[in-house]
């Protein structure tokens, strides 16, 4: 039986922009047909809420990101960030297709770009502003929850 | 013992290789070398960026947020700073251990067997699994959980399942997969329900069997080359922990025990409160890190390492059934006395991985986790302090408040900080027995890593955005030109830049 579109966000509230993530999740309505899921971090167990997902939407701050969000479709990767003790999405998806020995749902990233990091700092000025667009889009993701339309919104980089 | 590579003479004539950060640890370490002209080892340091400013990060909050604020120190053991941060405040509102509602006292007992379980098992089957399995100086592309799913689906696909398992206890005790509230000043602010009781029941066996698998297969691993496994990294040092009042194994509370490396017994059955009174930490110029010691026996002899091992070896005996008959096969290892071997951190984790399985299962069967007698109060306290057994070993978190109930003074020792000096003294260990005279290579640095790994450090940050947190590996001459350095990237891509 298909579970609802899962939206896991992942990230510490207490560090810095680190937080933007689990606010961006505060931020959503609950919606029928959707679970949001948070998280400090990515591990192997997630793989797991994984299965029976017709999508799924990633959320997470990135220093690397060079506009105030970034919206990407995954594909399973073996990037090595599973030695660590935070794993990226993308090789999530590799643990899934590895303990299911099948592909995993569709699973879309989308990043915002934060700044800092600090133990005990708020949200820098710069990602509050990220952070108000990206709820926005994402809204807009979850009042069309369906593959098209998620597919047509990647590559959305907000400058 | 390896005091002489701590500090070397003339350093300035020395080559430098500088691992860093280590990796499949939590937080940021790194190792530095320095060699002589025949690469024969003169120096190894572990050097480890520790969590920065904490206690500012804690005074100034009213001490009821504690439990919740001090999850967010760490991505990793949250569970276990809130169960720390409960019991001090709990004395801030008058309320001592023995006199917690028993409902609330086995609640948070059942969310701490689920946090150890959980933390433990992804630690061996995630992060030293591979080492373990496929060999320290393997190729690195083999070093990773994804070879162990691939070589060995079964074992892989349990520790996933391990992992899952016990984060399921946690969010079904504390309603939450983090930033829960279960505990709070003087209880728990929930008890189960029958159908969250009857959901963890249903797997209870099954994790249980594979507990019990993973002890055997660590055991013979570590056998089935037990000269080296008994060597590598090993250190004879003291011990501290938590014991019962029985001297059986404890994770929540207890008193504080500690044993030399013979197995005689320093200390026991002290009272965690005055802590301040036989544990002093001393400051090195070349680390963040403290090193804590046993002020009864001085800074060179008093220090003493934590966590599984310690435990193991502090206890008289475990109170389930199949974690004893565990123990037992272990302790033989140390011709029933003490274990040295920092490769048996692994063994003992899967006993204790083992412990709270059926732990749980006994929790589970008793009726008090139902119960809706939570709470408890007594007269105000203006200090409290709380230790438990984490994961990675003994955890104290000490707070004062003033009449308004805000936290004035906060103190934090957390295990890492604890096993510092043996994580040193093991790094030394290797560096000297393992890598001196020898070209540097990734599969003999790795050994490094792994006598790091052994002790499961959290140098946490819980700060995990992408692009952070590179490998880079440089060679340095006597001149202090870098003359190679080797970079590994957060996508695992490793580039040779110069």
């Amino acid at each position: 039986m298909s579970k609802p579109i899962l939206v896991f966000g992942y990230g510490n509230l207490s560090r810095g922009d680190d937080a933007l993530a689990p606010l961006l999740l505060e931020q959503l309505e609950n919606k029928e047909g959707i679970e949001i899921l948070n998280d400090f971090q990515l591990q192997i167990e997630h793989a797991l809420d994984l299965e029976n997902r017709s999508q799924v939407l990633f959320i997470d701050a990135s220093v690397n990101c060079q506009t105030a969000f970034n919206f990407v479709e995954l594909q399973p990767i073996k990037d090595k960030s599973y030695t660590t003790h935070a794993m990226s999405p993308a090789a999530l998806l590799q643990v899934y297709q590895t303990i299911k020995h099948q592909s995993p749902p569709p699973c879309f990233l989308l990043s915002i770009q934060g700044l800092s990091f600090e133990l005990g700092e708020g949200l820098s000025s710069k990602a509050a502003e990220n952070l108000s667009l990206a709820v926005t889009f994402s809204q807009q993701l979850l009042d069309n929850p369906n593959l098209d339309f998620w597919s047509q919104q990647t590559g959305n980089n907000l400058a | 013992m390896y005091e002489n590579l701590e500090t070397a003479k003339s350093p300035e004539k020395l080559k430098r290789v500088v691992v860093d950060p280590v990796s499949r640890v939590e937080g940021h370490g790194k190792v530095t070398l320095l060699l002589d002209e025949n690469n024969k080892v003169k120096q190894a340091r572990l050097h480890i960026v520790e969590f920065r400013g904490f206690e500012r990060f804690i005074q100034g909050r009213p001490y009821w947020e504690l439990p919740v604020l001090v999850q967010r120190l760490c991505g990793i053991c949250p569970v276990s700073h809130h169960l720390a941060a409960a019991k001090a405040i709990d004395q801030l509102v008058g309320v001592d251990p023995e006199n917690l509602p028993p409902a609330a006292d086995k609640l948070r007992r059942l969310l701490h067997f689920g946090q150890v379980l959980q933390s433990h098992a992804l630690h061996f089957f995630h992060l030293s699994s591979p080492d373990l399995l496929f060999g320290f100086e393997s190729e690195i592309s083999q070093r990773n959980i994804i070879a162990v799913l691939n070589e060995y689906p079964d074992i892989g696909l349990q520790g996933v399942k391990l992992r899952k398992y016990g984060q399921e206890v946690i969010r079904r005790v504390s309603g939450k997969r983090i930033h829960g509230t279960g505990a709070i000043a003087g209880g728990m602010n929930k008890s189960l329900t029958k159908s969250e009781r009857d959901y963890l029941q249903k797997d209870i066996k099954q994790i249980i069997a594979w507990a019990q698998g993973s002890v055997a297969l660590i055991k013979k691993v570590h056998c089935s080359n037990l000269p080296y496994y008994d060597d590598f990294a090993t250190i004879p040092s003291n011990y501290l922990g938590l014991v019962k009042e029985n001297g059986a194994l404890e994770f929540y509370h207890g008193g504080i025990r500690a044993k030399d490396a013979k197995g005689k017994i320093i200390m026991d059955q002290i009272d965690y409160c005055n802590y301040n009174d036989y544990i002093h930490e001393e400051v090195r110029s070349w680390t963040y890190m403290k090193f804590p010691y046993l002020t009864a026996l001085g800074k060179e002899e008093g220090w003493y390492r934590v966590g599984p091992l310690a435990r193991l070896n502090n206890c008289d005996f475990i109170d389930t059934p199949l974690a004893e008959q565990a123990r037992v096969e272990f302790k033989q290892q140390g011709n029933g006395v003490m274990v040295h071997s920092t490769l048996a951190f692994h063994w003992a984790r899967l006993i204790e991985v083992l412990h709270c399985a059926e732990s749980i299962e006994s929790l589970l069967n008793d009726a008090d986790i139902m119960s809706s007698d939570l709470v408890t109060q007594g007269e105000k306290r203006f200090e409290g302090v709380g230790v438990i057994e984490a994961p990675r070993g003994t955890l104290f978190h000490h707070y004062e408040v003033d009449e308004n109930d805000i936290v004035t003074k906060a103190n934090l020792i957390v295990s890492t900080t604890s096993n510092n000096r043996g994580m040193n003294e093991s790094v030394r260990q290797v560096a000297a027995e393992y890598l001196s005279g020898q070209e540097l290579t990734e599969p003999l640095l790795n050994n490094l890593e792994v006598a790091i790994r052994a002790y499961d450090p959290c140098l946490s940050c819980a700060t995990h955005a992408v692009g952070k947190m590179p490998l880079q590996l440089e060679l340095v001459d006597a001149e202090g030109q870098i003359i190679d350095k080797l970079i590994k990237h957060n996508d695992g891509q490793i580039e040779r830049n110069l």
